[in-house]
This record gives structure tokens, C-alpha cells and sequence, in this order.
């Protein structure tokens, strides 16, 4: 599948800014309000300003983007859909939640409540983004059991090590924080490592044969047309499948050193230091997020590509 | 609405199409004809980039590929046409997310609104048949309508009123119908040739049939044809002496 950029950047972006605000809105339902109003305006501000990027990086690659409001109306039967509607409703708790955050006379049990809400909204949200691959029959490598729990995971992976990114300066419960980054960190990475063994194991079972009805072997002699279409640009991407092992590694490497960066703020519990190696952490975890959403449509192998000639996905 | 209709009532009608693949020759005039109905009608226009230059590229909703088939003696070439099948479990319809794209319960015939696509692309993805083409240039998704705009319309002459592909077919492989009806002539065709659907595993139920090419195993040989006599000694004439020696000398 051709690696739509905007489409990256959306489920990365995105990811990140609800991992964010769950862990955010996990932290104020246990410990109450903010522990300054400086920490948590930045916080809310980073992960609001994460997701609405995202989304609005998402509306690039619709060929009307004008039309994007009339996405909600299909949840019924559309994850896409389901996920525009929960991405907008999000917003309320995320709000509501971030006004009593930020007031330390907000009562606990309120910040509770709103916490736990914009907690499993944002999960849920992931969620729906998880679904629009999975649900598909047509492509082998996203109709995995593994997509969900890996883009959850992600989501808190890099929301976390943002959250201790931010934290770290503050010193306000950075080994805590940093103990739950590198856990996710690790997850992640060793989710992930399943998640292509479980690709690379599976049969290639449909055929070129199947596809067609006639009697094997099928092998294409002759293309249906001279130039490029969209099928052919859209679902036969092959570039990055040359490069995909590096790349494999280079992602598990990027998440293993965001776990390794987030390893100062777990034993100093603070200072510059460990301030400067949790941002670090951040950048690569982002980074490795990146490689590991263009790697998960470069090397998906899309059932159409049989009728233009392989000969088994 | 992109939930799909229930297509299981008796008698509902599923028009569609049933092609022949063993009278296809691949002339691609269902392609050409299809294109130049379609870039004027329903999906007007059906773009077409740098047309004469060294990249074009452009939508077809029609596409004729050509595939061999078999080993050995019973080994042939196919042509092989895709295009929309119609498919009555069709994923392309419940994945949308705007309602842009829908099966229509009077008549199965799956549809996009190119007034409410927003140009996701998704309905593409969930294709296994490849059978939709997004248009760069208008942003929306096209797809083949089985002409609607054709088929329902009086004023045309009752012969024409069925999809351009069919009427262009120049061999008649091409076949246009109700196949929700069991006793329609596609029906029968269906029954009688042993037409197929494409992927049955995916579970899209496909409207549009196959038939299979002919069995060639009656029309192969079964024992290689005789070799040609080799050419004997001549009579000895002059002129055979003569085109001997310049057979020798060349």
C-alpha cells in the first residue's frame, strides 16, 4: 500500500496526543489537581494541539477536505466514521477535564470523573484508527489480531515519553512517569517484533489462480494497460518492502534507545540531565513511531495486486 | 447509507454482468467504449492526465488484463476483463464514511455520489477486485454504474439499453441481466456453463459471473500429429539437378 503522508503523520501525531492525555487524565484521576498550573497547561496544550494537528494532517489526503464533516455521519457501519465522531467528541472531556485539572480547588472526585472519561475516550479513539485496518479483509498484513493492541500501545508509548518529557523539569513524579515510559517503550517494541513475526509466518494463501478462477499455474502475459494506474500506484507499492528489514530494526533500535533515554529521569528522579535525556526519549520514540506507520503500509500486500501480476499475497 | 440492503428477498433483482472468458479476444473494445460512454455521463469526466505524453495516466473503470492459464497441452491465454462486480456483501459500501458510496436496493447496482465523496480513498482499499479508480483531478472516487445511466433510458432504442460494454463486445462475451432472477437468459447461462465467482474465499458474493474457458482437453491432439514426409530423391531431371546444386552451393 502507498504510504500516504498525511495519513503517517495523522495516526502518529494523533496517537501521541491521546497517549498523553489518558496518562494526564490517568494522573489527575489518582493524585487530583495539577501540581502547577504551568505543568499542566503545557501538557493539555501539547496533547490538544497533537491530536488537532493530526487531524488536520488527515484532512490532507481527502481529495475535498470541505467535505470532511460529513465523515461523522456513517458510524454505523464505517470505523472511519467512528473515528471522526470520537475524535470530536473527545474533545468535551479533554476540555472539561484540562478546566478542573488546572483549578487546584477543583473537588478530587470531580477531576476523578472527568479523568477517567477523557481516559477511555481517548482509548477508544485509538481504537477506531486501529479498526479502519484491521477491519479490512483485502489486506493480510492489517486484518492482524496484533494492529489493535499495537497502535494502543504506541499510543501510550509515546504519549508517555512525552509526558516525562514534560515532566522531568518539574521533578513532580518523574521516576514514576519514567517508569511507566519505559515499560510501554518495551511493550511496544517487543509488540511490534511479534506483530512481523506473526506477518512473516503466515501463508501467502491467495493466488493469482483464485483470483482470476482459471487453472493454475496464472501468470500474467499480458498488462491491461501500458501506463500507470491508480490500482497499481494506490495498492502495489514496493518500495519500502526492499528496505524493510533495516528499517525493522532501526524502529526496534529507536524505541529501545527512547527506553534507554527514559532511564536518567527513572534514577535521578530529576535534574537537567535527566530533563535533556527525556526529550531525547520523546524525539525518538516519535521518531520511531514514524518509520514503524510508514513500514505498516509499505509492506501491505493489497488482494488487487494479484490481477496485475503477483502471484501470491 | 452505507449499510448494505438485504439482498436475500426472493425475487429481488441483482443486475449485473456474466463474461465470457472463453470467447474474449481481448480486442479491448469494452474498455475503449465504456470509457468514452462514462467520460460524458454519470462520472463525467473520467479524467485523463498528460494523455499523449510519456507518463499519462488516467480512470478507466473497465480494465481487459491478459493471463496464461494451464501446462502442457490444455496451456491457453485468457483474456480476462475487470471491472465492478456488483458484490451484494460489498465492503467498499460499509466502510465509507460520508454515505458517498451505496447499493441500491432496487436494483443491487452499487453507486458513489461524486456531489458527498470526500476522496478517502478507503472504499479502494477494502476492494479486493480493484475495481474502483480515484480521479486525482476531481478528487472523488469513480467506478463502473452498469450505465444506469444507459439501461433505464427511454430514450434510447430498447437494443441500446444495456451497459456500453456490452453493446460494443464485438464477439458477444459480454452478457447483461438479472441474475437475482433464476430463469433469466444470464441465469441460465450461468447454470449451464458453470459461471464462477472471483475470490468466493473473501465472502464479498460478487454478482458478476465468469464462465470458464471451454475445456480444451477434447480439442488437444492426443497423439502428436504425423511428421512430414521427408523429401525423397528426385526424378533426376535437369531442373532438379540444377536446383540441387544451387541448394549444395548456398
Amino acid at each position: 500500500m502507498h504510504p500516504a503522508y498525511s495519513v503517517i503523520m495523522f495516526s502518529t501525531l494523533s496517537g501521541a496526543g491521546y497517549g498523553l492525555l489518558a496518562l494526564a487524565a490517568l494522573a489527575g484521576a489518582s493524585h487530583g489537581p495539577a501540581s502547577s498550573f504551568a505543568f499542566g497547561a503545557l501538557v493539555m496544550t501539547m496533547g490538544l494541539g497533537l491530536v488537532t494537528i493530526g487531524l488536520l494532517a488527515s484532512m490532507f489526503h481527502l481529495g475535498h477536505p470541505e467535505r470532511a464533516w460529513r465523515a461523522i455521519s456513517q458510524w454505523r457501519s464505517s470505523w472511519l466514521s467512528r473515528e471522526g465522531v470520537m475524535a470530536l467528541v473527545t474533545y468535551v472531556p479533554a476540555m472539561v477535564f484540562g478546566w478542573l485539572w488546572l483549578d487546584p480547588a477543583s473537588p478530587p472526585l470531580a477531576i476523578r470523573i472527568a479523568g477517567l472519561m477523557l481516559a477511555l475516550m481517548c482509548a477508544l479513539t485509538v481504537v477506531c484508527t486501529a479498526m479502519i485496518y484491521a477491519a479490512l479483509p483485502t489486506i493480510r498484513q492489517w486484518r492482524q489480531p496484533l494492529v489493535l493492541p499495537v497502535y494502543l500501545v504506541m499510543a501510550v508509548a509515546t504519549g508517555a515519553a512525552l509526558l516525562l518529557a514534560i515532566a522531568t523539569p518539574y521533578g513532580r513524579g518523574a521516576a514514576v512517569l519514567a517508569g511507566i515510559a519505559v515499560l510501554a517503550l518495551l511493550a511496544a517494541a517487543a509488540l511490534k517484533l511479534w506483530y512481523w513475526h506473526a506477518i512473516d509466518n503466515q501463508p501467502r494463501d491467495l493466488t493469482i489462480g483464485m483470483a482470476t478462477g482459471l487453472p493454475e499455474p496464472v501468470r500474467q502475459w499480458e498488462q491491461a494497460h501500458t501506463a500507470r494506474n491508480f490500482v497499481m500506484q494506490e495498492m502495489g507499492y514496493h518500495v519500502g518492502r526492499r528496505h524493510a528489514r533495516r528499517l525493522r530494526r532501526i524502529v526496534v533500535v529507536l524505541l529501545g534507545c527512547a527506553a534507554i533515554l527514559a532511564l536518567p529521569a527513572l534514577i535521578l528522579g530529576g535534574g537537567i540531565s535527566a530533563a535533556v535525556a527525556a526529550v531525547l526519549s520523546a524525539v525518538a520514540a516519535l521518531a520511531g513511531t514514524l518509520i514503524e506507520r510508514w513500514l505498516f503500509f509499505a509492506e501491505a500486500e493489497h488482494v488487487s495486486s494479484l490481477y496485475y501480476g503477483s502471484a501470491r499475497v | 447509507m452505507t449499510t448494505l440492503p438485504d439482498t436475500t428477498a426472493p425475487g429481488q433483482a441483482k443486475l449485473g454482468l456474466v463474461i465470457d472468458l472463453d470467447t474474449c479476444v481481448g480486442c479491448q473494445a469494452c474498455a475503449v467504449a465504456c470509457k468514452e460512454w462514462n467520460t460524458q455521463g454519470y462520472h463525467a469526466p473520467l479524467t485523463d492526465e498528460d494523455p499523449y505524453g510519456a507518463d499519462p495516466i488516467g480512470v478507466w473503470l473497465n480494465r481487459v488484463h491478459g493471463y496464461e492459464s494451464g501446462e502442457g497441452p490444455t496451456a491457453r491465454t485468457v483474456h480476462f476483463p475487470r471491472s465492478c462486480l456488483h458484490c451484494e456483501n460489498a465492503a467498499c459500501v460499509t466502510v465509507c464514511p460520508t454515505g458517498a458510496s451505496y447499493k441500491r436496493e432496487s436494483d443491487g447496482i452499487v453507486l458513489v455520489n461524486p456531489d458527498t465523496c470526500i476522496g478517502c480513498k478507503l472504499c479502494s482499499w477494502a476492494c479486493p477486485y480493484g475495481a474502483r479508480e480515484y480521479d486525482y483531478r476531481d478528487g472523488v472516487m469513480k467506478k463502473c454504474t452498469l450505465c444506469i445511466d444507459r439501461i433505464y433510458n427511454q430514450h434510447l432504442e430498447p437494443e441500446d439499453r444495456q451497459p456500453a460494454c456490452v453493446r460494443a463486445c464485438p464477439t458477444g462475451a459480454r452478457h447483461f441481466g438479472d441474475l437475482g432472477d433464476r430463469d433469466s437468459a444470464v441465469s441460465r447461462l450461468v447454470s449451464e456453463r458453470g459461471g464462477y465467482d472471483l475470490l468466493p474465499e473473501l465472502g464479498y458474493r460478487p454478482v458478476n459471473k465468469y464462465l470458464p474457458p471451454r475445456s480444451m482437453i477434447e480439442a488437444a491432439p492426443t497423439e502428436p500429429p504425423p511428421a512430414l514426409a521427408p523429401i525423397g530423391p528426385g526424378d533426376g531431371s535437369l531442373v532438379e539437378n540444377f536446383f540441387a546444386w544451387v541448394d549444395r552451393v548456398l
